[in-house]
């Protein structure tokens, strides 16, 4: 009988061994819980009597053991998995990590979250990648209120198989009472949170009871073993039987004779020869060819990565959705979700983010915070503004329509994230509940008489001159002597101050982050409609965030808007103190003043900065109106 | 699906993404057997057409000498498009990991070059095969992991990547590493080799070498470059090399599996990790960590 080197097996043996290794398919899930519970010892317990640590890494937390253990001269399990130094020093863990190890029917990842309030986002993190969870439960401790945070969060992130691992059950002598009133207390929480397949295992991660073995010390448990669980819960069989969607990743054109759309199929399937219809063009046609990563495919399934031809030139680009042509996506520019914070700034409604689904992207804005939800109680609060990890449940604006469909129906389509557009940092995780109306509906009246037409019969180039700058930085006077001047040339202007709006249109606003931004989207929302109706606007508001500037000019066309910096310096708007603002504010009696105890985000490229420790009033004016004059369409147009 | 099948579509995922939306990606080519597997998913990704990117070689100017014949052959074969980088400053400067250690002959010849290579270029996106399972700290990093004007890693301030949703934002002279193997394990590279018939270099098999044994570490004499100390004799002894690298600096094992099936079988058994052939983990605790954050890949 021939035999592989070195095994002495027969090579029949082999080749079941090989044809068993690649039918194996994953399993990713999330472990919640703390320290504190035995979390990163039960990590530690499956990789080490799963074989998956070796030797050297064994002998290396054996030496760190001695460093940071706390098992003494025992080797500190939990030193195996927790990676940053910080970690290792601190005792915690900190970030997600993901752990790999296997069993003789699956691949097991294991992505390991932090428990605590602080890390609400890594948790949320690491259960938008996985298939189940597991909620890890001290036995001496029962429910308690970080466990129905760990439920709330992996229900919110469509995870609907949960296994309730009660540790530490050596600690309360193996007690089946114990055991069994903290499962009643967790299926009470999971009836509330619709957590439809709980199971609950008893073990003790330390001794290794019930984890990979049964052992003897739980002799009322019939159930199964935490392994066998993981190695029977069905994977993917959500996103399989969804509707066919895939996000157009990539359009692959090597030649004039081949155009392919690259994506992963995101749920459902699709054979050849069906119809699909693109979003958002809502144009049909049917698959021609689906090319998967080993060549010719008769059907692509959730999951896989492929490219598909179609039978009709049409127009596809990255960012639209392939979808089955009786069940297509949402499309919408309006959506209701649920968003979790992530940032160490709060959001802010009325700010502009870039918004992304599976590959749209869009720029939104969350137009109202309808309450935030106290992940520790499920209570609903009112809120003006989302701190790091806060849920939220808010409505949001997107500056075009976007294919999506609602979370609850599908993880892959439903999922967005938010994105700075300064920092570029991830700043939030958005889950869609549901889309506030079709873009279908939605037909701009139609009207003959726009903004050109206004313009032309005023006779002028309409536009926003946007002077910022702190209080006291000369921003009125140069405004009004702008206005003046152009007066005198007979422009049609309108000028737009800070204090006069805030005595009418804005008298409900304070001086809070989220008022301020508010306060500059109306400023903005009229500007634009002023240019729409042919004239030139001057605006004069301290406006002390960027983001907010950016959004007033993201309203109008690249060319009606200009940025004029006032740069007065501090001291010397101190010192000019024309209404006595910064005396109050040193003494306290104003807060959240610009420059004392609010912040001030200077322009980065203004198309002018004035100098009013250099120049006249009169001369500033000028080299503001020559902004007009520089445009080469000429302010008399 | 099968782990291999939902393993290989995440990475093709990950490829398409990146060249949709950054403005000039590299592959880094190191020729080890991840190297081999992610050219092999690329070429997956963006087939029928050709590879939307360049690879890059970071040549430290002490790799194995079969791995430049593989790499030369490998880029003939499949008409890629290669740049090799050295550190002209560090040939100069005659820096060597005998003379200098592996600590600065990593850091002159690799990291420094590395940066040196990105920044020549303009990349601003640049694939590895580094994979979670390797070493702890990796175990945190993120499928796109941002790096700064000065290419530095910051473990406490990372993008969370919930979902696959990639945030690929950066400002000019920042960039990002892109590890398209995240979630391999090295049994599931090898196979996917197996699966795929996905050539790799010949040390990763059992062969007779001529090997001195120092520290114990097997290493190879691969040149006359590497000194011999008085009464050191190369000895022929049957082995083959888990991971690549420098060779001075890069251990073997004792082995006799000659095929990727006796590998596959072999490391099922295995018990010691793969880097713990890597004589420039081992400097300290964290050290790796450390190393990432001045650049390291």
């Amino acid at each position: 009988m021939p035999s592989d080197a070195d095994t002495g097996c027969p090579s029949e043996d082999i080749d079941a061994f090989f044809a068993a290794q690649e039918r194996k398919d994953q399993l990713r899930f999330v472990i919640c819980g703390s320290v504190d519970d035995g979390k990163s010892t039960l990590l530690g317990r499956l990789l080490y009597d799963s074989n998956t640590v070796f030797e050297d890494q064994v002998s290396a937390a054996r030496a760190e053991s001695r460093t940071y253990g706390t098992q003494g001269d025992a080797v500190d399990l939990a030193l195996l998995v927790d990676g940053l130094q910080a970690e290792r020093e601190q005792g915690i863990t900190i970030d997600v990590a993901y752990r790999y190890f296997e069993s003789d029917r699956r691949r097991f990842i294991a992505i390991d979250a932090p428990g605590h309030e602080q890390y609400t986002r890594n948790m949320a993190t690491g259960a938008s990648n996985s298939d189940i969870a597991l909620i890890l439960v001290d036995a001496r401790k029962g429910i308690l209120t970080q466990t129905r945070r760990h439920a709330y969060i992996v229900r919110l992130f469509g995870i609907h198989r949960v296994i309730l691992a009660v540790n530490k059950m050596d600690l309360v002598g193996y007690d089946q009472d114990v055991f069994q009133s903290i499962v009643r207390n967790f299926g009470a929480l999971a009836g509330a949170l619709d957590l439809t397949g709980v199971t609950a295992v008893p073990l003790s991660a330390l001794k290794g009871d019930n984890i990979l073995v049964r052992g003897g010390s739980t002799p009322w448990y019939q159930g199964p073993t935490l392994m066998e669980v993981l190695e029977t819960v069905p994977v993917g069989d959500g996103e399989r039987a969804g509707a066919f969607r895939l996000p157009v990743q990539w359009v692959n054109r090597p030649n004039p004779d081949f155009r392919g759309f690259s994506g992963t199929v995101a749920s459902g399937s699709v054979r050849r020869g069906e119809s699909v219809v693109v979003s958002p063009s809502g144009r049909q046609t049917s698959v021609e060819r689906i090319l998967g990563p080993s060549g010719d495919l008769e059907e692509a399934v959730a999951g896989q990565a492929v490219t598909l031809t179609l039978a009709d030139e049409i127009d596809v680009s990255r960012g639209d959705m392939l979808a089955t042509a009786e069940r297509p996506p949402e499309l919408s520019d309006q959506l209701a979700a649920h968003v979790i914070w992530m940032d160490t700034h709060p959001m802010l409604p009325g700010r502009p983010y870039l918004v992304r689904f599976a590959c749209a992207s869009a720029v939104a804005q969350v137009t109202d915070l309808t309450h935030r939800i106290d992940v520790d109680t499920l209570g609903r609060f009112a809120a003006k503004s989302l701190h790091l990890n806060e849920v939220g449940y808010c409505k949001l604006s997107l500056d075009r329509p976007v294919p999506f469909d609602a979370y609850s129906a599908n993880r892959k389509t439903g999922a967005f994230v938010l994105i700075d557009r300064f920092t570029n940092a991830t700043v939030g995780a958005g889950i869609a509940a549901f889309a506030l109306r079709r873009a279908s509906n939605i037909v701009w009246q139609d009207m003959k008489i726009d903004k050109a037409t206004r313009a032309r019969a005023i006779g002028q180039r309409p536009c926003v001159i946007w002077m910022t700058g702190l209080s006291g930085a000369g921003k009125s006077t140069v405004a009004d002597r702008v206005e003046q001047k152009l007066h005198r040339q007979g422009m049609h202007t309108y000028l737009l101050d800070g204090d006069n709006v805030r005595h009418g249109l804005n008298r409900d606003l304070g001086f809070t982050d989220q008022d301020r931004v508010e306060n500059i989207r109306r400023v903005a929302e009229v500007a634009k409609l002023m240019v729409d109706a042919g004239l030139i606007v001057i605006v004069s508001f301290i406006s002390p965030f960027r983001s907010e500037r950016e959004m007033a000019r993201d309203l109008l066309e690249a060319d009606e808007f200009h940025e004029v910096f006032v740069d007065t310096p501090l001291e010397v708007c101190e010192e000019r103190d024309p209404k006595g603002l910064y005396a109050r504010a040193r003494n306290g009696e104003l807060v959240r003043f610009t420059g004392i105890d609010s912040p001030y985000e200077p322009p980065l490229a203004p198309a002018l900065r004035i100098d009013t420790t250099a120049m006249t009033v009169d001369q500033a004016a000028d080299e503001v109106i020559r902004l007009l004059d520089a445009d080469p369409s000429g302010v008399a147009g | 699906m099968t782990h291999l099948d939902r393993l290989e579509s995440e990475s093709i995922h990950i490829f398409r993404e990146v060249a949709a939306e950054f403005r000039k990606p590299v592959m880094l080519y190191s020729i080890g057997k991840d190297s081999s597997v992610m050219l092999h998913l690329a070429l997956k990704a963006f087939a029928p057409g050709r590879l939307p990117f360049p690879l890059l070689h970071v040549d430290t100017t002490w790799k194995f000498r079969e791995m430049i014949r593989f790499r030369d052959a490998t880029a003939a074969r499949l008409g890629l498009d290669l740049i090799v980088h050295v550190n002209r400053e560090g040939v100069e400067r005659g820096i060597s990991p005998i003379t200098h250690g592996p600590g600065l002959h990593t850091d002159v010849m690799k990291t420094e070059a590395l940066k040196q290579a990105l920044g020549r270029h303009g990349f601003d996106a640049a694939f590895g095969g580094a994979r979670r399972d390797e070493e702890k700290s990796r175990a945190k990093e993120r499928v796109l992991s941002f790096r700064d004007r000065a290419h530095r890693w910051d473990p406490r301030n990372q993008r969370p990547e919930p979902w696959s949703l990639y945030n690929t934002r950066i400002s000019p002279g920042e960039s990002v590493r892109v590890f398209p193997l995240s979630n391999w394990t090295e049994l599931d590279v090898w196979q996917y080799i197996h699966r795929e018939a996905i050539p790799v270099v010949p040390l990763y098999f059992a062969a007779r070498r001529p090997i001195v044994e120092r520290d114990g570490q097997l290493i190879m004499v691969d040149d006359e470059r590497l000194p011999l100390h008085p009464g050191e004799e190369p000895e022929d002894r049957l082995v083959r090399f888990r991971t690549l690298g420098c060779y001075p600096l890069t251990g073997a094992v004792d082995s006799g599996a000659a095929s990727v099936r006796e590998i596959v079988l072999e490391l099922s058994r295995s018990a010691v990790s793969e880097r713990q052939g890597r004589a420039i983990d081992h400097d300290r605790l964290g050290s790796m960590e450390k190393k990432k954050m001045e650049g390291y890949f």
